[in-house]
């Protein structure tokens, strides 16, 4: 687990709290550029881009659900590709453009994937789908959703425990339609 | 996690020289098995050296129509080439079989050469008999749930399997790892570079910690467009393979002229099945010829309690390859 003083905010603002726990390493300064706004933080090297999202930076809508890399709610897109933001550490992404559920929509405008996800009713509690729809738009956009088949495999990395599966299917082949 | 000192380095000469005479430091790739590792508490490096930013991402074709992989190409960019697709069918399928879009994308070649086991016993410290982990504490698996583990090569003290997919298409295609350390280059042929347990299972490869993987260059081999990776699994995508067979075939009108046969799943390195190989070359390539090759390959095996089933589904999956590659003609 990570302690509480990795979590002590330099740059950002966030919950400045003193260390009670085990050794720690030294801080490392990182830049990330997460939906277009840069951010300059020092993080204990061990801290997760996950966890420097949601508990540094307070965007939480990218999940932490097995923190394995095995279940895919934290998907992000680095550069455009789809990656697990747990299985990565912060100080790796030094000026990559990262992109997260809160970074898809227009203003007030939905991205396609997330209207038809919506529409299509792909989801039922709900903690999968920040992961679901960031994995869906790099679908799309890497030509992987030609077939119902094709769709169910290139999104085997993304786990839904409600079992919506049928419904983020039907909401993948609408958004394809709206954004091809 | 254990702390650790953290650097980021430009080219493969300062990367080998960060980490000269540490052996408890390591090179952070896409760190999709390290980190995980580390979380677990089964990795403990006092020094990661990122290798991210290094210029090893290429796949070109050599001069002998080989082809070069950077150890830094991700997974998912191998499987979608060209080159890869064309050539090496097998590589290609055998990589986008393995894991998921995300992780894939991740993953680099280097990277997936030095995958560890996903042997229950080793994964989870609570487990505290692991000689791969911890050598001289015992093997959790030989006396437990063992359906995973393997039926070749296996010694008393570990009976694990290596997980990759990747890694049964390059020991069939024979490929060369080169590897670069602090007294320079040097190439490590496929078959030499994962090692059987023995009395050292705590060592997967014949890599020194201060070497760091350049490329994994493929060898021009004709044939080797007709290739196919089978794998089995529990699930219809996104799992570990049971049992999985790499195949080329090389043939003249029905009969075999060459084979490559490698396979997964079964042993504590990628398996290349030279008994099939041997035992189908010039012969008729058809069901009972490879069904015969297949027996011999597997004779010597040897089952636990849970995953003596995968003897017989080595054989048919081997069976089934080799016949889907010789339907491609």
């Amino acid at each position: 687990m990570i302690g509480p003083n990795l979590l002590s905010a330099v740059s950002v603002e966030g919950v400045e709290r003193k260390s009670t726990a085990g050794p720690t390493s030294d801080l490392v300064n990182v830049n990330l550029k997460i939906n277009g706004t840069a951010y300059s933080l020092d993080v204990d090297p061990r801290v997760t881009l996950l966890d420097a999202l949601r508990e540094r930076l307070h965007l939480t809508g990218s999940k932490k659900g097995c923190d394995h890399g095995q279940c895919g709610a934290c998907t992000v897109l680095i550069n455009g590709r789809r990656i697990n933001s747990c299985l990565t550490l912060a100080v790796m992404h030094e000026g990559d453009e990262i992109t997260t559920i809160e970074g898809l929509a227009n203003g007030d405008e939905l991205h396609p994937v997330q209207a038809a996800f919506i529409e299509h009713d792909g989801f039922q509690c709900g903690y999968c789908t920040p992961g679901q729809i960031c994995s869906a738009v790099a679908l799309l956009k890497e030509n992987h959703a030609n077939s119902d088949d094709e769709i169910r495999e290139w999104m085997s990395g993304n786990i839904c425990r409600c079992g919506a599966y049928p419904n983020i299917l039907a909401a993948i082949k609408e958004a394809k339609t709206k954004t091809t | 996690m254990n702390p650790f000192s953290y650097s980021r380095v430009a080219d493969p000469g300062e990367a080998v020289h960060t980490l000269a005479g540490k052996p408890q430091g390591k090179f952070l790739g896409g760190g999709t098995n390290l980190i995980d590792l580390m979380k677990m508490g089964v990795e403990t490096p006092n020094e990661l050296v990122d290798i991210n930013r290094l210029p090893l991402t290429q796949i070109e074709e050599l001069p002998d129509k080989g082809v070069r992989i950077g150890a830094l190409a991700r997974n998912s960019d191998v499987a979608e080439h060209e080159l890869i697709k064309t050539r090496y069918p097998v590589l290609s399928l055998a990589l986008l079989s393995g894991a998921s879009p995300q992780l894939r994308n991740m993953a680099t070649v280097g990277g997936n050469l030095l995958q560890r086991t996903r042997c229950y016993y080793f994964y989870d410290p609570a487990f505290p008999a692991c000689n791969k982990r911890k050598p001289g504490s015992g093997c959790g698996a030989l006396d437990g749930y063992n359906r995973i583990h393997a039926i070749l090569g296996q010694s008393d003290q570990c009976i694990a399997t290596h997980p990759s997919d990747m890694c049964v298409a390059l020991a069939a295609l024979d490929a060369v790892v080169r590897v670069r350390g602090p007294k320079g280059e040097r190439e490590i042929s496929f078959g030499n570079f994962h090692r059987l347990p023995g009395n050292t299972p705590e060592r997967d490869t014949n890599l020194a910690p201060d070497e760091l993987i350049v490329s994994v260059d493929l060898p021009a081999i004709s044939f080797a467009a007709r290739s196919h990776y089978l794998k089995v699994r529990d699930r219809a995508s996104y799992a570990f393979a049971l049992v999985s067979v790499a195949a080329a075939l090389d043939l003249d009108s029905n009969k075999v002229k060459a084979a490559r046969v490698a396979l997964g799943g079964v042993a504590h390195k990628p398996w290349r099945a030279h008994k099939v190989e041997t035992e189908i070359n010039g012969k008729s390539a058809d069901e009972n010829t490879f069904r015969a090759a297949a027996e011999a390959e597997l004779a010597a095996a040897k089952g636990y309690k849970y995953n003596s089933f995968k003897i017989e589904l080595a054989k048919r999956a081997i069976v089934c390859a080799l016949s889907t590659v010789a339907a491609m003609a």
